[in-house]
């Protein structure tokens, strides 16, 4: 699982469009299997007039209040102990992003663990990028989102074959 | 195997004590002497009660700052410093300094000791780097560190005397609990339960370092130290392989049940007595049936930790409702007869009370009227769901299923109480408990282990109870089954109580107060507000003829990180967003111990 992880970060950090711009255009321009991309070609939110939001959205607010928040508080907004990533993911780019969470990073006291070997985040980490990207853009508030997309049947064969479930 | 050599540990351990005078002998001896706080509790049945009484309620309103004392760490500070004679000892978070301090040469340190550990640690303890305290014994001052390394420290020097490994941060085992002294060796439990780790308490000889026993919370009888006849739950015997028929298969292996709350001893029962945390994963779904002994309240001899009585408060855990608050052992007249009792807060939002001896259930009550998930235990004895929970379907997120969001649960996982240690008072004989008021929206899911790697499985939002804004409630309560006073408190109260023989409560706040209130009626009488949100524990001391009151501050832990950012109601929708106060416009990190005492 590392591995895969490893290499994908490396390929996505050498992909054009990925240095981290302070006016970050998250705006989604093409869509593939419930999936939406920015201009750049990185994965990007979607939220509707009504407040709908994307399958990928919903799933990464999930996964980051059962992984992430324990440090990183709730809806992104940080704690006493790590950093709010509401505000992180302003500056830093899908390539970086990827690349810290697969591999952890150092600074003093203040440890970010690889998690890159962990299904439950390593699975997940598009949904994690795009909803914190959405935090990130206040495309989404501080609550659980109303209403969602479905989930893409594309998406739950992935789930079902990178979590190695029957 | 595994008999043979507990044989043999017995066997010397039986020849090694004779003639030796116990630690513990000491420690009474010492706890009795209310010019010290040589236990993290006070005293080993966990009153937190001192028979000072030079500040009382009538001149409390004028105490002062005596002397402050900067940790140098941020992070936050749970537990206290000990006092024996003219020394104190102050812990920290991450990476556990302990300061040893001359009381009477103006708070000199005399010696400081700083472990190096891998900072990997860090992030393998789910909810802040904190440390609940050193144990004296022995001459020597214990310390668990971060990275599971008990250490004994001279208490004069400060020089290591031995350390030896509890456990392993790469599979996601730390330590955060403070250790006991009893008789002849130390006991320590361990922290993971978001981690999946295995728990277990574990006593250590004083002089050598050397593990004597082991007892886990879950998996085969001669593991947990269960005897099938002689371990009985609610007076019966728990009857063979009691753990592992609640487990699906090898489930239990990573079962959680850690071990990283207070302990508390009874020397005339010879008896430890501890709870045992969540069921891993959050995921009810997960991991079918009962999941004992996780969610557990243990009473085990000190000697061979073999357990005597066990009781399983929460079974099949839906909330992470960890078991692990303390139990404070009491005398007191029950129904006209007077009763070795022991009084417990559980984060599951019920108070109970139980005959410690035999391990009879008393009173199973809700100490916060908010608690929803359940409308009490059933106390039938001829019932077969006796000492159940009644769950309330609407509450269970086992029957909601996966990926279902469970609304309106009260409490939150937080639970009514967390770690932060209640204090009785003999003189009113009411427990003065410090409480979370917030309830939660859980969502559990499938989640796959990866040693050392979080294994959580739920989705969780928390936020006041409906058409409440206070976070918190500071009470008193009377252990059978009322509420007598209770304190309306902005955020959660996340600090351990004092009870003292001058008719004055001690507690701190989340955003940094200290404050004194009067025992019988919780009238405020004073309060300072301290350089940092209060996690600490409040003690106190006599030193030169004056009482002294301490308090560490230093917000952080698992208050710091849920309540940081303030909470959202989800039921306001978009737009209430900011309603209720952010922890953060209050208070920031820093860790200073604060001293009071009257002005001279």
């Amino acid at each position: 699982m590392r591995k895969i992880w490893l290499i994908a970060a490396a390929l996505t950090l050498v992909a054009p469009g990925n240095i981290a711009f302070a006016a970050d255009d998250a705006a989604a321009v093409k869509t593939e299997d419930g999936k939406y991309f920015d201009k750049e070609g990185n994965p990007t939110y979607k939220v509707g007039a009504d407040g709908t939001v994307d399958w990928y959205t919903y799933s990464g607010y999930r996964r980051y209040h059962s992984e992430c928040h324990v440090c990183h508080g709730p809806d992104g907004m940080g704690s006493t102990y790590a950093p709010a990533l509401q505000e992180s993911l302003k500056t830093m780019s899908y390539g970086d992003f990827v690349s810290v969470v697969a591999s952890g990073r150092k600074s003093g006291n203040s440890v970010m663990p690889a998690l890159g070997d962990n299904p439950n985040v390593a699975c997940y980490m598009d949904d994690l990028y795009v909803y914190l990207r959405a935090r990130a853009h206040d495309a989404v508030g501080r609550v659980r989102p109303a209403k969602k997309e479905d989930k893409p049947e594309a998406y739950t064969e992935t789930e079902k074959s990178c979590m190695g479930s029957k | 195997m595994r008999k043979v050599l507990s044989a043999a540990c017995l066997g010397a351990m039986a020849t090694f004590v004779v003639g030796v005078a116990y630690a513990n002998e000491e420690l009474i001896k010492m706890s009795q002497n209310p010019k010290d706080w040589v236990q993290p509790a006070g005293d080993y049945a966990n009153t937190r009660y001192s028979k000072l009484n030079q500040i009382n309620a009538s001149n409390v309103g004028k105490l002062q700052v005596a002397w402050t004392f900067s940790t140098g760490v941020l992070r936050g500070h749970e537990g206290g410093p000990l006092v024996i004679g003219n020394m104190m000892y102050v812990h920290t978070p991450f990476p556990n300094k302990v300061y040893a301090l001359d009381l009477s040469q103006d708070n000199k340190i005399v010696w400081k000791y700083e472990p190096k550990q891998d900072p990997n640690v860090i992030p393998v303890m789910c909810c802040d780097t904190v440390n609940r305290g050193v144990a004296y014994g022995d001459g020597k001052i214990f310390l668990h560190q971060a990275d599971t390394t008990l250490v004994a420290l001279d208490a004069k020097t400060g020089k290591v005397e031995w350390t030896t490994k509890n456990g392993d941060p790469a599979k996601g085992e730390t330590g955060t609990s403070s250790p006991l002294v009893v008789k002849d060796k130390v006991l320590i439990g361990i922290s993971g339960g978001e981690f999946g780790v295995h728990c277990h308490v574990t006593a250590y000889d004083l002089k050598s370092g050397k593990q004597v026993w082991r007892a886990y919370s879950e998996g085969p009888d001669d593991m947990i130290k269960v005897d099938p006849v002689k371990t009985t739950e609610l007076g019966k015997p728990v009857g063979k392989d009691s753990s592992l028929k609640t487990w699906q298969g090898d489930q239990w292996k990573i079962g959680g049940g850690c071990t990283w709350g207070w302990l508390s001893y009874d020397p005339s029962l010879n008896l430890v007595y501890y709870g045992s945390g969540n069921p891993s994963t959050w995921n009810p779904k997960q991991r079918p049936g009962d999941n004992k002994w996780s969610m557990t309240i243990f009473a085990r001899n000190a000697d061979d930790g073999m357990a005597k009585w066990v009781y399983q408060m929460t079974p099949h855990d839906e909330w992470d409702y960890d078991g692990v608050n303390e139990m404070i052992l009491t005398d007191q007249p029950f129904n006209g007869q007077p009763r070795k009792l022991l009084t417990h807060f559980d984060r599951n939002g019920l108070a109970y009370t139980m005959d410690r001896e035999s391990g009879e259930l008393l009173v199973a009550e809700k100490y916060d009227p908010k608690v929803n998930w359940t409308t009490g235990v059933d106390m039938n004895k001829n019932s077969p769901t006796y000492g159940r929970p009644k769950v309330v379907d609407q509450y269970s997120t086992d029957k909601a299923g996966e990926d279902v969001n469970v609304k309106g649960i009260c409490p939150a996982a937080l639970g009514t109480k967390d770690q932060q240690p209640a204090a009785y008072s003999p003189d009113t004989q009411l427990f003065y408990v410090p409480t979370n008021h917030v309830c939660m929206d859980y969502e559990p899911f499938k989640v796959s282990y990866t040693a050392g790697q979080p294994y959580v499985g739920a989705t969780l939002s928390m936020y006041p109870p409906q058409g409440e804004s206070h976070m918190g409630n500071f009470i008193a309560w009377d252990n059978k089954g009322k509420i007598v006073w209770s304190n309306k408190e902005p955020f959660s109260v996340w600090s351990g109580a004092l009870a003292t023989a001058g008719g004055v409560v001690f507690y701190g706040t989340l955003e940094g107060y200290f404050k004194a209130v009067d025992a019988k009626t919780g009238k405020e009488l004073y309060k300072f507000k301290t350089p940092s949100g209060i996690i600490g524990n409040v003690n106190t001391y006599e030193q030169g003829g004056r009482q002294y009151v301490a308090v560490l501050s230093g917000v952080g832990g698992w208050a710091g990180i849920g309540l940081a950012a303030g909470l959202t109601d989800p039921t306001a929708g978009l737009g209430a967003v900011g309603g209720y106060a952010a922890l953060s416009n209050y208070t920031a990190l820093g860790g200073t111990l604060t001293v009071f005492a009257l002005p001279q």
